[in-house]
């Protein structure tokens, strides 16, 4: 993102524990800026709806502080941000009808009778509901709830939308459908969409950008071709898309090309922030991977043909290798794969993304004891 | 359809409603017929049953003191769920809320009560408040006050012992309602800008409105009837419709016209059912 974006939302230094020892938020900061689709992306558990809710005001942060267009929403309940969420179970009002449920929040701030039944309409008609506003909740689809659930949020013009994993309870046809559509009306409302899911792919084609959380802490934050390329971390490279990952040491550094030495023998790859002998995991995506069937120059990893799978568009081989592990080639069907036999694997140095493997926790650790403040176990 | 499996379903189902259906017949419909029947027989000089049909007993409920205590029935009844819903409601939003170990302790504290004769605990009351009893007796020793104050024998005590019997009555039925309460539809309305008084008024009192009907019907109804309460605490100055059926069938020894005020409040009860279910009320919800 360029950087004259003007922020919205400023997550400062925020954790959150649940009791005394279960912390579901671990010192998270981030920046949000205004009129972008930012996802917050993670397995379940990994702190992302708590995130959201803090910043909905349903929950308090443990400690830290959240921003809203520069001030400070500490001490303001909910009904005193300008923030609109689209909850998870749609929470429409079962004893009101689509048109009062869609008025709520213009009702609760004594709006005009008249005023109140020209937006309703206009966002009936925004989420393609006309003629719906008669109708109870219990007596539309779940696509329908849906938009009626976007709809009461949007009427109250927020500057922020939080959506809490609002597709998981569509079947998958209609989950795409709506994804498109949450796309097209975020991109025609210009308002900022704080957006939580467990489902890498509806982040990937929907957002501006991705913000992954694993265990409470932000592994990375970046556009999603960043995130899918220079995945920051191991956890990101193997939970977004599939990979193959090669874990070893630094042994050679010649310019920005990386040797290093993994059990089954010795692979390349690029980077600029390594050391000799550093702790590193090398991934590289199954469509980057190439095959030779005779030993080919520069380095190579010796296998033999697994097994071949067809998914439709896409041809997959598994290769085992040296040690046991199995390493995935892609190619899109049609093109031509060994079905048996020994193969040569390599890739150009480019294609291998490498990762840090011992994290700050484990610096940090290190650290602690060479500085005598903890004693070795 | 298999006819044999017709058959052999047939036989047993009607062997386990069997009972069930003698048991309504001899403890339910059989004795209402006789309360019926007897709701419009005579009496002889010696206050004997005689069965000769005659409306006298109906006329009889026009009376004027009779009239008077059908009032006043109505206004402690009213009265007695008003309170008790107030009591309740703050009461059952707090167990529905409560997590854990402390919602079984708060539960409890409803059921046990409920467990002990209320006879019994209404006897209790009457211990504790009189004139010579424990709360008068601390009031002295303290000296709040330096002569007993008679806490008994007003419509007041009467009403304080019907909410205390019948409060689990509106307890049950309101926690279950609030239980039901989706939270994040709360959260919902707080997000839309609804203050707490009204996401009260307008999400969580018409969504959980199911409860204090069935929790009104269930306390409502058996305060018309509930006399040891009135008899005890009241000391007659508080009737309610059961004393008079009781008074006819003990002192009064008029059976007949017992039987008459029996129907009478049977069909009350019956129009408040009625005009629950018109209000959308689920009739398995007063299931006790």
């Amino acid at each position: 993102m360029s950087g004259d974006k003007k922020v919205i939302v400023e997550i400062k230094n925020i954790n959150k524990f649940y009791g005394s020892t279960n912390q579901v938020v671990k010192d998270l900061n981030l920046e949000i800026y205004e009129g972008e689709f930012l996802t917050l992306l993670g397995p379940s558990g990994c702190g992302k709806t708590t995130t959201l809710r803090m910043i909905a005001g349903f929950e308090e942060p443990t400690s830290g502080s959240i921003l809203i267009e520069g001030q400070n929403i500490e001490n303001k309940e909910p009904f005193e941000r300008n923030i609109n969420t689209v909850f998870q179970s749609y929470a429409l009002f079962p004893h009101m009808t689509i048109y009062d449920n869609i008025a709520y929040g213009l009702k609760m701030k004594k709006a005009k009778k008249d005023v109140i039944r020209t937006r309703v309409m206009e966002m009936l008609e925004l989420v393609q509901l006309g003629g719906f506003e008669k109708r109870y909740p219990s007596q539309l689809s779940g696509g329908q709830k849906q938009r009626v659930a976007i709809a009461r949020a949007l009427i109250n013009q927020p500057r922020v939308l939080l959506l809490d994993e609002p597709l998981g309870a569509l079947d998958l046809k209609l989950r795409k459908q709506m994804q498109l559509e949450l796309k097209r009306l975020q991109r025609k409302l210009n308002i900022t969409f704080i957006y939580v899911t467990h489902d890498q792919e509806e982040a990937l084609s929907m957002s501006d950008r991705i913000a992954i959380l694993y265990n409470g802490v932000l592994e990375q934050v970046a556009q999603p071709w960043e995130i899918y390329e220079k995945p920051a971390t191991k956890f990101v490279a193997t939970f977004i898309g599939e990979t193959n990952l090669f874990e070893g040491y630094v042994s050679e550094i010649k310019d920005n090309e990386v040797t290093a030495v993994i059990e089954s023998g010795i692979i390349q790859g690029e980077g600029d922030t390594f050391e000799l002998n550093e702790m590193i995991a090398v991934s590289v995506r199954p469509e980057r991977m190439k095959y030779s069937l005779s030993p080919v120059e520069g380095f190579h990893l010796e296998g033999v043909v697994k097994e071949q799978v067809y998914v439709g568009s896409i041809l997959k081989t598994i290769v085992m290798i040296g040690n046991g592990n199995e390493i995935r080639i892609e190619r899109l069907a049609g093109e031509s794969l060994p079905a048996e036999g020994t193969v040569y694997l390599y890739w150009e140095s480019k294609d291998a993304k490498l990762i840090h493997t011992a994290d700050h926790v484990f610096y940090q650790a290190i650290e602690n004891i060479q500085m005598g403040r903890e004693e070795p176990v | 359809m298999n006819k044999r499996k017709l058959k052999s379903t047939v036989i047993p189902s009607s062997i386990m409603i069997g009972p069930v259906v003698l048991w309504l017949a001899f403890f339910i419909v059989i004795p209402l017929l006789y309360v019926f029947i007897m709701s419009f027989c005579s009496i002889d000089e010696y206050y004997n049953v005689v069965f000769k049909f005659t409306f006298t007993n109906y006329k009889g409920l026009l009376n004027s003191n009779y009239l008077y205590v059908y009032a006043q029935s109505l206004v402690i009844a009213f009265i007695t769920t008003a309170a008790c819903i107030l009591l309740a409601y703050p009461f059952s939003f707090l167990i529905a809320r409560t997590k854990s170990k402390k919602k079984t302790l708060l539960y409890m504290l409803v059921i046990i009560p409920f467990w002990t004769n209320s006879l019994i605990r209404i006897y209790g009351w009457r211990t504790f408040l009189g004139t010579n009893g424990w709360l008068n007796n601390l009031l002295q020793a303290t000296h709040i006050t330096n002569h007993a104050i008679e806490f008994l024998y007003n419509k007041g005590t009467t009403i304080f012992g019907m909410v205390y019997c019948l409060f689990p009555f509106m307890v049950l039925p309101l926690y279950t309602a609030i239980e039901k309460l989706d939270g994040s539809l709360l959260e919902a309305s707080s997000d839309l800008g609804g203050r707490k008084a009204q996401t009260f008024i307008h999400v969580v009192l018409p969504l959980t409105a199911s409860g204090i009907f069935s929790g009104s019907i269930m306390v409502f109804i058996p305060t018309l009837g509930y006399f040891f309460v009135s008899n005890i605490l009241g000391g007659g100055n508080s009737d309610v419709i059961g004393n008079l059926i009781q008074r006819q069938f003990q002192s009064g020894n008029n059976w007949p016209l017992g039987a008459a005020l029996s129907i009478v409040l049977i069909i009350i009860t019956l129009l408040l059912v009625k005009l629950y279910q018109k209000c959308g009320g689920d009739i398995e919800n007063l299931g006790v």
